[in-house]
């Protein structure tokens, strides 16, 4: 528990150094620093599946980060754009806690009680489906749907990046 | 991508590349074919085969990268990892049941690579998607330069 603790304090930390660096590299590192935490702590959460994903889309993500936006000429931002900005997120930030308290208190404590969703999936699941692990289990028969729409949002999301960025590729031939 | 990384970086990059970049893809297979089994499965593994790919990318430079893998058999990939995907949905639907129905999850037994009924091909559908659509992003986003970068 301590060790999730000091990962969240470090996670944190991380954040806050993304956001106030001035050097664009040095923000995306602490991104990807970011990243690495909470792999961690899914790893200790003993969440192995979450913890590779994890960190194999934090690794790309940072590779796309440095390559794509690194040289880039950010646009600077003017004060009044600065004061606009940060008034609307203090509105967000206070309107989320708001909710966000009184979401939680019908929440159980963290890791109680242990399992009443996935008891049902431990029980039936190897029956049920014959694979022996239960996150492959639950993504591609119990909850495939889901799965369906997560390819979809990918598929489409790419067809997207090529459509905005091929044309331009095309004419420099 | 910038201009003096065209062509690859420098010798040391591209020996351990050169060994390095086999052993990532062989990885990817693995977790995709051991998806059912052990911990990763068809999108963490399309993850880790995309990054081979990147990794020949930024180490030999686009055309190297290009001849193992181009633009159309991305594209390819990409749409026929999604119909398969949405075939062995319909599959279940065609033989009688629900979509998504888990055909032939009788045969093989646990602990087993064959087990597991369209789980396993499944997974082997969605690291083609992934795989594909996630390297068809990183060289819309990299490679193909915009145009106003070239003058």
């Amino acid at each position: 528990m301590i060790a999730i603790y000091v990962l969240l304090i470090l996670m944190i930390i991380g954040a806050i150094v993304a956001i106030e660096v001035k050097d664009l590299l040095s923000s995306v590192i602490a991104v990807g620093a970011v990243g690495l935490g909470l792999s961690l702590a899914c790893l200790i959460l003993k969440a192995p599946d979450v913890a590779i994903t994890q960190l194999v889309v934090e690794i790309i993500a940072v590779i796309i980060l440095i390559r794509a936006t690194v040289r880039k000429d950010l646009p600077g931002s003017t004060a009044a754009h600065r004061i606009m900005a940060g008034l609307v997120a203090v509105v967000f930030i206070v309107a989320f806690v708001a909710i966000a308290a009184n979401a939680f208190k019908a929440l159980p404590p963290f890791g109680k009680p242990w399992m009443t969703v996935a008891q049902e999936y431990l029980t039936d699941g190897l029956n049920a489906t014959g694979a022996t692990n239960y996150v492959a289990a639950i993504l591609l028969d119990f909850r495939a749907y889901d799965t369906l729409g997560e390819a979809t949002v990918l598929f489409s999301a790419a067809i997207g990046v090529l459509a905005v960025a091929r044309r331009v590729g095309r004419r420099e031939e | 991508m910038s201009r003096e990384h065209d062509h690859g970086m420098s010798v040391v990059v591209k020996t351990v590349t050169r060994l390095t970049v086999g052993l990532i893809l062989l990885y990817g297979i693995y977790i995709v074919l051991h998806g059912h089994v052990t911990p990763g499965g068809g999108f963490a593994g399309g993850v880790i085969i995309a990054l081979s790919f990147v990794h020949l990318v930024l180490g030999f430079g686009k055309e190297t990268a290009f001849k193992k893998l181009d633009e159309n058999a991305t594209g390819f990939f990409e749409g026929f990892g999604a119909l398969l995907f949405l075939a062995l949905a319909l599959a279940g639907l065609s033989s009688g049941g629900h979509f998504f129905l888990n055909l032939f999850k009788e045969q093989g037994e646990p602990f087993k690579l064959v087990s597991a009924g369209i789980i396993a091909p499944c997974n082997i559908a969605i690291s083609l998607k992934v795989s594909a659509g996630l390297f068809s992003i990183f060289i819309a986003l990299t490679v193909l330069r915009p145009e106003s970068e070239n003058k």
